[in-house]
């Protein structure tokens, strides 16, 4: 045999496997279409709804539409300018309360937390038990302390944000831990060996490591706090208010809110307006996660 | 002696500020404990104020909840939207499992790398979106134009919509979730199928999907919490304001989380019988999702393979 008759051989003989029986190739078939008839469900019931929502909302999105207050009467007239303020504060006083917090009790679990004591294991479970409780129970939670009770401040600005920002703060712990544990201990022990203090390695060297992990997972979750709906509606912010609030103490309403209560009129133009308000908090959205795509491909470390 | 008398350092200035920093931080990591702390606190107090009103039994065992009718024709037996809620997660369950590991398979063994790195990012993104949009597209379009266009005869309020939304809410989480863990198999694993003569699809099914059954296990329970407490889609698409212990799909049913965000909009009288029946369904909330989150941690932890 010529080199050539054996590679032509050993083409035709591709395996030494025996060849899959008629039945296996059904079933690889048709398991291949299920995998693609649920992606292209899955992608169909999810493009819908984007669609939806943007054929029904772009005609009214307008800058009258963000410059206006919310009419009750005349759709026409109605605007979104408290709701969007009331979102952008709320997510103000957010990152304010849960920036500071976040970060520090991540480096607390992951730098100086000793894992065999039993308080620094409750800390962590904890922890995890809080991001699986449902939003509706902060709201109660923001009712019975912080609107009532013991803070007693009414349903107002600051009360919806305190009860936002605790919603959310197991969440920037998470991100926030896993990009501190990203960082290397090599860099660490290089630090501490060079002879700076702990709080000197982590300030200068942990912290700038992980700062592109710890921002994204902040921004993922501040969008977080700026969708939901439940924990106000709980603790009962305005509905279609035609005033912005004017202090940390004002009545609020956000774009949610505002939301649900123009899906709800039975008057059709008004839930066009939901439509165009749903648009509004999405390009806010898009825009908080393009920032935190930007920040993790400018600042990401690679080690 | 007496010249050194330890070779450990005494604290000295720089020592001071170390261990105040870490007083500090330990001090917001407390806050967490804290934040629980005041959830249960609160649930606590209201629920044993209103089981003053109501004997345990009643709220229970009870199959009828109409507590925000007159005084004379209040019950409060819990089940009806313990059932509505359970009821509505199972059909967005039924949407979103089979769904979701298909979509999970195909990226994590299927895919080529690029479309992968393509689609898990929307994934994600779409996990995010606010549950508000979900509960507007369900009532504008998805019950008047696809359930009724199919010629489901539905009410306005039905847990057939509501189910199916549901699903499509909790795909992206179940699916992105399960894909992680299917990726975390070592490649060896297949390799070693493959040599043995395994097809593609045994070795998704019967080596990857095994060995990652702990993940893809806590993937599901993380959907199924999230339907467990979610809100406005139940409020806007399935809740009728009477709880329904029926299995009709096109009727309306009540949620708990649905209750209690329809009941509380910031006006009821702090002490009223209305405002202890926000808190015990609160906690009776908060317990089940407590229940399956403990699950998923055990699960994890007993099933988890460890490899290398």
């Amino acid at each position: 045999m010529t080199g050539a008759q054996i590679a032509a051989s050993a083409r035709a003989q591709r395996s030494v496997l025996p060849e899959a029986s008629g039945r296996d190739r059904f079933y690889s078939t048709l398991f291949r279409l299920a995998m693609y008839g649920a992606l292209g469900l899955a992608f169909l019931g999810l493009g819908a709804i984007l669609y939806d929502v943007a054929v029904s909302g772009a005609p009214r999105l307008s800058v009258d539409f963000l410059t206006k207050f919310p009419s009750r009467i005349i759709p026409a007239n109605s605007g979104v300018q408290s709701a969007l303020l009331g979102t952008l504060y709320l997510m103000l006083i957010c990152a304010v309360l849960v920036v500071p917090l976040g970060i520090a009790t991540a480096i607390y679990l992951e730098e100086y937390a000793d894992r065999d004591r039993w308080y620094n294991r409750l800390v962590e479970v904890n922890i995890q038990n809080l991001a699986a409780v449902p939003s509706v129970v902060y709201g109660i939670l923001g009712l019975a302390f912080v609107v009532r009770g013991p803070i007693g401040l009414g349903n107002v600005l600051l009360a919806g944000g305190i009860t936002l920002s605790l919603l959310v703060l197991p969440v920037v712990i998470i991100v926030a831990r896993e990009a501190i544990r990203a960082v290397p201990p090599s860099i660490r022990e290089g630090s501490l060996a060079l002879g700076a203090t702990q709080w000197q390695t982590i300030w200068k060297q942990v912290l700038p490591g992980s700062i592109a992990g710890i921002a994204t997972g902040i921004i993922l979750a501040l969008s977080r706090a700026i969708g939901e709906t439940a924990p106000l509606l709980v603790i009962g912010a305005a509905a279609s208010p035609r005033f912005n609030p004017d202090g940390l103490l004002a009545d609020f309403t956000a774009l949610p809110i505002q939301i649900f209560v123009w899906t709800q009129d039975p008057n059709r133009e008004f839930v066009e307006l939901a439509a165009a308000a749903i648009l509004v908090l999405m390009i806010v959205l898009l825009l908080m996660n393009s920032v935190a795509i930007v920040l993790r491909n400018r600042y990401e470390q690679k080690w | 002696m007496g010249v050194r008398t330890s070779l450990v350092r005494t604290p000295t200035a720089r020592s001071r500020g170390e261990a105040a920093i870490r007083a500090a931080l330990f001090l917001a990591a407390i806050l967490s404990v804290v934040t629980t702390i005041l959830i249960v606190f609160s649930l606590v107090r209201e629920t044993i104020s209103f089981f003053g009103d109501v004997p345990i039994a009643d709220y229970l065992f009870g199959t009828k909840w109409t507590p925000l009718l007159a005084a004379d024709q209040q019950s409060f037996g819990v089940i009806p939207i313990v059932y509505g809620t359970l009821y509505l997660t199972g059909i967005g369950l039924l949407v979103a499992v089979p769904l979701g590991l298909l979509c999970a398979i195909y990226l994590a063994e299927y895919a080529r790398p690029r479309v992968r790195r393509v689609i898990k990012p929307i994934l994600e993104t779409l996990a995010g979106v606010p549950t508000i949009v979900f509960a507007y597209f369900a009532l504008t379009f998805f019950t008047p134009e696809v359930v009724r266009g199919l010629g489901i005869q539905v009410n306005q309020f039905n847990a057939l919509s509501a189910g199916i939304i549901l699903g499509l809410l909790v795909l992206p989480t179940i699916a992105s979730v399960a894909e992680d863990a299917m990726s975390a198999v070592p490649e060896s694993l297949r390799e070693g199928a493959f040599g043995l003569g395994a097809s593609k699809l045994q070795v998704s099914l019967r080596i990857v999907f095994p060995a990652a059954l702990s993940g893809i296990v806590a993937a599901l329970i993380l959907g199924a919490s999230r339907a467990v407490g979610e809100t406005v889609v139940i409020i806007l698409i399935a809740g009728g304001q009477t709880a329904n212990l029926g299995i009709d799909p096109r009727e309306s049913y009540q949620s708990m989380a649905a209750f209690i965000a329809a009941t509380s909009r910031g006006d009821i009288p702090t002490g009223s019988i209305k405002y202890e029946t926000i808190f015990v369904v609160g906690f009776t909330l908060f317990a089940i999702t407590l229940l399956l989150n403990a699950m998923s941690i055990r699960l994890v932890r007993r099933y988890r393979q460890v490899y290398e």
